[in-house]
């Protein structure tokens, strides 16, 4: 059975419609970093060089605080699998530009990476951008618990 | 017009070696678990060395390697390390062209930069903090008549630096220098795209430094950044990248409780006030070539001047003569002289440049030059190369607000001086600013008001030894290029002395 597109599941109180998704070239690298690495996250960076960029860590591995926003938590378990959830996070302030768009973790050949955990398979992964439709079902930054 | 022969073949200027090892305790060292990867060239997206994987255990020879040396290195006079810098500084100028073709083939970046910038600016930097130690004193304070403080600087000890990829010589010198100056040993890990340029350097320099003081640990950054940046034998880490390595920098710092600079990226604003067009004279044409600067090293600068902000008054024309000149860059083998755009450094970074111009047009913003994929055909078909690419629209778009690290500049307007420098603050980062203006009382007060450690007034993308250089906000934390940054790699010892006989009289 081919790999399918996992979408995240909402995370955002207040909010109905998921923001994120996996193409199936990202689950299955995902799911065979998890075999090696075991529990994993995502951050989305910003910024030079490595930065507008997700970067993924040991879940943990990168301390979130009051100044991130949790935008979907993926299940990369197949089909009657145990759980295996990853979040995708990024910081608050990035999300008071990013919050209109819709996004899809993707993965290109490469090179470039800061310490995220794909890049000694020489690949990286890579944010593509839908517009939302509408931004009246989003809470938004604001209904964000700080 | 002068094309430099590529590397390896007849006339060329440099020959990379096949395989290139750690550079630990002077020596080329094996990685240990064996491991090596493959260095591509961005000009033809073809592999052309192997260097070393380094992992923990790489790094952990490195630091053994530091701290066998570092208290005596950190004991030699301000006299014998300036000389030492000044020494490196005369090998870098007498192999200007050798070292530019190595970092052109390494980063994929025009010729005429690296001959004209990158390497002389590294000679100087070295030049530079030579200066800076032997002119630094310390303090002292007579507190009473018998009681006297005194302040001596000392060196740190070891401590990691991890590079970017931007420019890999000049970057890596922009924090050697200071902590070399300072009496620092130093483990330093290179960016995995661009890892051999700095061992070309390393082969020229490495026997005028006494073994250890500079260890070199390529690899990735998960197996050999964060060994680093984590150990507890370092005591400073500093890292230039982006803000999610930063953050994770910055916590693993705090773990040890050691210091950290980060300069982490930017989104600089290049305003434009009307007066500039008043005239169509040399200063006109000036900050025309101000506008057009987004494109110098392929956009792939921290503080490239991303968002231009033109004066609504002048918007259409300036834009217009701006458009026309940007439509005019050079794009070719980066090994041209002729060439000003060479290859964006890396596939993934073309690739992520390519999905920022899909979101721009996705919202709405209007492409006015540039926006695809270069395809300079022969050997180059398969290097990484995109067009100068100019798009209009509104500072609330993710093209205002994210770095994209590529040769695509936001262009939008403003009506007067307070809608300018609230545009213009309105980013997560600080790092530069441009201000372009006839008038000194309002560059002066814009460049204040701006909120960004570098505001370039009517000029941009210098940067000369002794300008301090770091950023506000998000864009970080520290200054470089500057003999600031001295204080960034040195202790504070106080030695507070009484030359009073008599006692307290508490007890």
């Amino acid at each position: 059975m081919s790999t399918p597109t996992i979408t995240a599941s909402v995370t955002i109180a207040g909010e109905t419609i998921p923001r994120v998704e996996l193409r199936p070239v990202a689950v299955d690298l995902l799911r065979s970093l998890w075999e090696e690495y075991g529990p994993l996250m995502f951050h989305q960076s910003g910024g030079c060089c490595d930065g507008s960029s997700p970067m993924l860590f040991m879940a943990g591995e990168f301390i979130t605080s009051d100044q991130d926003v949790r935008l979907g938590q993926f299940d990369l378990a197949p089909t009657g699998g145990p759980a295996q959830p990853l979040d995708f996070w990024m910081s608050i302030e990035q999300f008071n530009y990013w919050s209109h768009t819709f996004l899809t973790v993707a993965v290109v050949p490469g090179r470039g990476s800061g310490f995220s955990a794909e890049a000694p398979r020489g690949v990286r992964f890579l944010i593509r951008s839908e517009l939302m439709t509408t931004i009246t079902p989003f809470a938004g930054p604001a209904a964000i618990p700080a | 017009m002068t094309v430099y022969a590529v590397p390896g073949t007849p006339g060329s200027k440099v020959t990379f070696k096949s395989r290139y090892e750690n550079w630990i305790g002077g020596e080329w060292v094996a990685p240990v678990k064996g491991q090596y990867f493959e260095n591509i060239t961005p000009v033809t997206g073809k592999p052309f060395a192997e260097v070393a994987r380094g992992t923990a255990k790489d790094i952990e020879l490195a630091l053994d390697a530091a701290h066998k040396v570092a208290p005596a290195w950190g004991k030699t006079s301000p006299a014998e390390r300036a000389a030492v810098l000044n020494k490196i500084a005369d090998i870098i100028d007498a192999n200007t062209e050798m070292l530019a073709v190595a970092e052109t083939w390494d980063n994929g970046k025009a010729i005429r930069e690296t001959l004209n910038a990158d390497i002389p600016l590294a000679a100087d930097h070295f030049r530079y903090f030579a200066s800076a130690i032997r002119a630094q004193d310390g303090d002292h304070a007579q507190l009473d008549g018998d009681t006297v403080s005194y302040q001596f600087h000392e060196p740190l000890g070891v401590v990691g630096q991890i590079i970017p990829w931007n420019f890999p010589i000049l970057m890596a010198v922009w924090k050697l220098a200071p902590a070399l100056a300072a009496g620092n040993a130093i483990v330093l890990k290179p960016a995995e795209q661009t890892p051999v340029s700095i061992l070309v350097l390393l082969e020229l320099i490495g026997d005028i430094l006494p073994p250890g003081v500079v260890n070199v640990v390529n690899g990735f950054g998960l197996e050999a950044g964060k060994p680093l940046a984590s150990s507890n034998r370092i005591r400073k880490i500093a890292f230039t990248g982006e803000t999610t390595t930063g953050r994770l920098i910055l916590q693993y710092a705090s773990a040890n409780i050691i210091p950290s600079t980060v300069e982490l990226g930017g989104k600089s604003p290049n305003i434009f006030f009307s007066d500039v067009a008043q005239e169509k004279d040399a200063f006109y044409d000036k900050a025309q070539e101000g506008f057009v600067l987004f494109a110098l090293n392929q956009g792939e600068i921290c503080t490239a001047p991303s968002r231009a902000l033109l004066q609504k008054s002048i918007y259409d024309s300036f834009l217009g003569d701006a458009v026309t000149r940007a439509g005019k860059i050079i794009q070719g083998n980066p090994l041209d002289t002729d060439t000003q755009m060479g290859a964006q450094a890396s596939n993934d970074q073309l690739e992520k440049i390519l999905a920022y111009i899909d979101i721009g047009t996705k919202e709405g913003a209007k492409l006015a030059l540039g926006g695809e994929r270069v395809d300079l055909g022969g050997d180059l078909t398969d290097g990484y190369y995109v067009q100068p690419t100019i798009f209009e629209g509104h500072n609330k778009m993710r093209l205002f607000q994210e770095e994209i690290f590529g040769p695509v500049l936001a262009v939008t307007s403003f009506t007067d001086y307070d809608d300018a420098i609230s545009i213009a603050n309105d980013t997560i980062y600080g790092l530069g600013a441009g201000v372009w203006s006839r008038n000194g009382n309002v560059a002066y007060r814009a460049g204040r008001d701006i909120q960004a450690g570098r505001v370039w007034v009517n000029n941009y993308h210098s940067y000369p030894a002794g300008a301090a250089f770091g950023g506000y906000k998000s864009s970080g934390i520290g200054r470089e290029n500057n003999k600031l940054a001295l204080g960034h790699y040195q202790q504070t010892k106080n030695l507070l002395v009484s030359y009073s006989e008599n006692k307290l009289g508490f007890f």
